[in-house]
């Protein structure tokens, strides 16, 4: 891992710290349903996993304020989770049944939420950048102080469309916050063999847009950060770029044979560097929470995604006549 | 309790798989994220982590194991001190997975679905002389041999785009490339469509010979630009001094259940422009003969291939160099009493709705159009002078359809000819849903077909 930021952690509270640590097993633990449910044939198509890279999401989400928007890739179940999005109604959406967020009809690369400010879910690599920065073009319009979070891949960095989109919210002094989520692998192929950019956030010096390098396995140092990123954005000071290093345990989707890197990197990260461990050691060694607390919270998560899972093979599968809904407003 | 572990679907279009190797014996103890077992899919060696956890119990299926049907139980995890025998007596207590997944049956309706391995029809094959030794391969191999053949016979041609080299291809069409032919002419670029299709044009305006892969059709639409602007305008805008000897190709239309974005047919929309020329193959023979024909050719060539036909096995003439001919259709099934014009998987629902329609006495001309431009109409315009009617099949979308361009003509060329109004049947007016059964419905079948048979043919 490049960046290793370190973090006051003196002042947070037990009751943040659960937070944090309860939002990120609810991502890894739907994530695992998700890809049994894959395996069951129930959950069909490409299907991302998100496990590995909880704290990014959970960190950036803990510095929002009510009204800022974010949008992502495909790998986007976990945005959907950590911003209050029912995670009955992602899974269904992943089942391609009528209780989804999309009725079925976008499945897991595209859900959508106005409700909670989550525009996508989207398939092509990159795309997303410009559209989060057109969200926040919306916001800087009607002269509100709600802020969007772009993220993409170190992969979708990569396309020329990022940079047109840095320089005109660099230009027009846009409230993004762009968030490379940097997993380090783009499906096969590493960053090594992908640019000889030594720091993907670096690049944004060369249209003036400020950012930095965040530990993506520390869910608080991603957090302070993304206060940081946010604060300059509210004060009309965007646009910011955070590189958040982190790492996906699983395959790129369900079908990716993974022989890109050995099993011993995998497991070297999971059992070094896990953000969901190292806020448990946290809680348990400050005192804060006791096994049986976070055994307690461990049984409620698995209690909420069993309900989804639940929820996604009972709803039904959209009526016929929703084929032709939805092509016009 | 016990759990059952179920043979997993690892991929988009998996219906089956090998049990290739079990990582536990029974005995073991298990935890979830363990990886237990490699099983091989249509595509590649997957390894198949544990979800629950607990004591492998009974191995039910063996390694080695092939045609392991997606759901069935392999094995069974018993809880600790839980005996596997008794396991044994009870397994339909463990298995209220299986149940859940009243999908199953939906997905193996699905087009993926396992269809038979596509025999063309005897016909005479103007392609290859008559008895010609013929061999078994996939459209899979069949492309990656027209590949590796010209690149061996001439030293410009390379092979770029996203995950074609270290990683063997997306779709494993490019794999051993890299092995035979080096990092030098197997070139694996980052993700940057625009930039990389306008890097090809001018590499081969420098001379050379770029095959441009795009994992799949629909990220082609990031370099559309470079695809109509340069490619294929150049050459006229030049005067004929800068023609662009490319190709463009990778997957194109839908595969199974990967949504709006990630399902389309291109047909159409390349068919349009002039400087393109545009290849569909059906089999593995067209789609060896063309691949060959389109790098030999000085003009960029949009090279349309399907996901679900990689992994169907055709006759394919064992000649040493085989090409076919761009911009010839091939008479798949030779009949009377209708015209069924298609191409590329539509092909599927083409052959098999002739062959049903044989059953209750309609003889049906099945036409493979194979290159859709230029377009061989001439053979077109000779069955339907024949047979008096039209059905075209394509997986596109209606308005502006290769099947209206294919209407249009023969009502120009042929009007008197025909006894009943043309049918153009297409994919449906929408963009490709997700949900399983909706997803069947927005396809072009093959019930759509023989209907529509029977209406130009007044049964
Ligand atoms: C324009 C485009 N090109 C290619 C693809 C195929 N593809 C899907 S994801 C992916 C890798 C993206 O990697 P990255 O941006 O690092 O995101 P990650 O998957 O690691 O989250 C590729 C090549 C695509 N969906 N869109
Ligand atoms: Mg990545």
């Amino acid at each position: 891992m490049a960046a290793r930021k370190t973090t006051e952690k003196s002042n947070v509270s037990g009751e943040e710290l659960l937070k944090y640590y309860r939002d990120m097993l609810l991502i890894r633990r739907f994530e695992e349903k998700a890809g049994q449910l894959y395996g069951m044939g129930l959950i069909g198509g490409f299907c991302h996993l998100y496990i590995g890279q909880e704290a990014v999401v959970v960190g950036i989400e803990a510095a929002a304020k009510d009204g800022d928007k974010r949008i992502t890739s495909y790998r986007d179940h976990g945005h959907m989770l950590v911003c209050g999005m029912d995670p009955k109604g992602v899974m269904a959406e992943l089942t391609g049944r009528i209780g989804g967020y999309s009725k079925g009809k976008g499945g897991s690369m595209h859900m959508f939420s106005r409700e909670k400010h989550f525009y996508g879910g989207h398939g092509i690599v990159g795309a997303q950048v410009p559209l989060g920065t057109g969200l926040a073009f919306s916001d800087k319009y009607k002269g509100n102080d709600n802020v969007t979070f772009t993220y993409f891949g170190d992969g979708a960095a990569n396309q020329g469309q990022v940079y047109e989109s840095y320089n005109m919210a660099e230009l027009w002094n846009l409230p993004v916050v762009y968030v490379i989520e940097n997993n380090q692998y783009a499906m096969g192929t590493s960053t090594k063999r992908s640019t000889k950019s030594p720091n993907l956030w670096e690049r944004g010096a060369a249209y003036g847009i400020k950012g930095e390098a965040v530990d993506g396995m520390d869910v608080l140092a991603v957090k302070a950060a993304a206060e940081k990123a946010i604060a300059a954005c509210r004060a009309g000071d965007g646009p910011y770029i955070l590189e958040v290093m982190t790492y996906r345990y699983r395959g790129h989707s369900m079908s990716d044979p993974a022989k890109y890197r050995t099993r011993e990197e995998v497991q070297k990260m999971r059992e070094e560097r896990d953000a969901i461990e190292r806020v448990r050691e946290l809680l348990i060694g400050s005192g804060q929470a006791s096994d049986d607390d976070l055994k307690a919270i461990d049984k409620e998560i698995k209690a909420v995604v069993n309900e989804a899972a639940e929820f996604s093979k009972d709803s039904p599968e959209p009526d016929v006549s929703e084929l032709w809904t939805d092509i016009y407003a | 309790m016990a759990t059952q572990i179920l043979m997993p679907a690892l991929s988009p279009t998996m219906e089956e798989g090998t049990l290739a190797k079990w990582l536990v014996k029974e005995g073991d103890t298990v935890t979830s994220g363990m990886i237990i077992a490699e099983i091989e899919t249509d595509k590649a060696t997957m390894e198949f982590e544990a979800v629950d956890e607990g004591v492998m119990g009974k191995i039910l299926i063996a390694e080695g194991t092939e045609g392991v049907k997606v759901n069935t139980p392999i094995a069974v995890l018993v809880e600790e001190g839980e005996s596997a025998e008794d396991v044994a007596a009870e397994p339909k207590a463990a298995a209220p997975k299986a149940e859940a997944a009243p999908e199953s049956s939906v997905k193996a309706d699905a087009p993926v679905a396992a269809q038979p391995a596509a025999k063309l029809p005897a016909v005479p094959q103007p392609d290859w002389p008559e008895g010609t030794k013929m061999k078994s391969m996939t459209v899979r191999e069949a492309l990656r041999e027209a590949m590796a053949e010209e690149m061996r016979g001439n030293e410009n041609v390379f092979l770029m785009g996203e995950e074609v080299g270290e990683y063997q291809g997306a779709y494993k069409i490019s794999q051993g490339l890299l092995d035979e032919f080096g990092a030098r002419r197997v070139i694996d670029t980052p993700i940057t469509e625009a930039g990389f299709a306008g890097l090809a044009v001018g590499a081969a305006w420098g001379g050379l010979n770029p095959i441009v892969e795009f994992m799949t059709f629909n990220f082609a639409m990031q370099a559309i630009d470079h695809i109509i602007n340069s490619a294929a305008k150049t050459n006229y805008m030049s005067g004929g001094q800068l023609p662009c000897p490319i190709v463009f190709r990778g997957p194109n239309g839908a595969a199974a259940r990967v949504a709006a974005q990630h399902s389309q047919d291109y047909a159409a929309w390349y068919s349009h422009v002039p400087g393109l020329k545009v290849v569909m193959p059906y089999s593995a023979a067209d789609a060896k003969g063309l691949l060959k024909a389109a790098i030999r050719d000085p003009n960029p060539v949009i090279f349309l291939e399907n996901e679900i036909l990689y992994g169907r096995t055709f006759e394919v003439p064992d000649l040493e160099d085989f090409t076919v001919e761009i911009g010839k259709a091939r008479i798949a099934r030779p009949g009377k009493d209708v015209t069924i014009v298609s191409f590329g998987i539509g092909m599927t629902y083409a052959l098999e709705a002739a062959e049903k329609l044989a059953a209750e006495g309609i003889d049906a001309e099945v036409i493979d159009l194979r290159t859709i431009r230029p377009m061989d109409t001439a053979t077109i315009i000779a069955s339907v002078q024949k047979t008096n009617r039209l059905v075209t099949v394509e997986e596109g979308f209606p308005q502006s359809s290769v099947g209206n361009f294919i209407s249009a003509t023969v009502m120009m060329e042929a009007f008197d000819y025909l006894d009943a109004p043309v049918i153009n049947l297409c994919g449906k007016d929408v963009p490709m849903p997700y949900a399983a059964n909706l997803e069947k419905l927005a396809l072009v079948t093959t019930a759509e077909v023989i209907e529509a048979v029977k209406k130009v043919t007044y049964r």
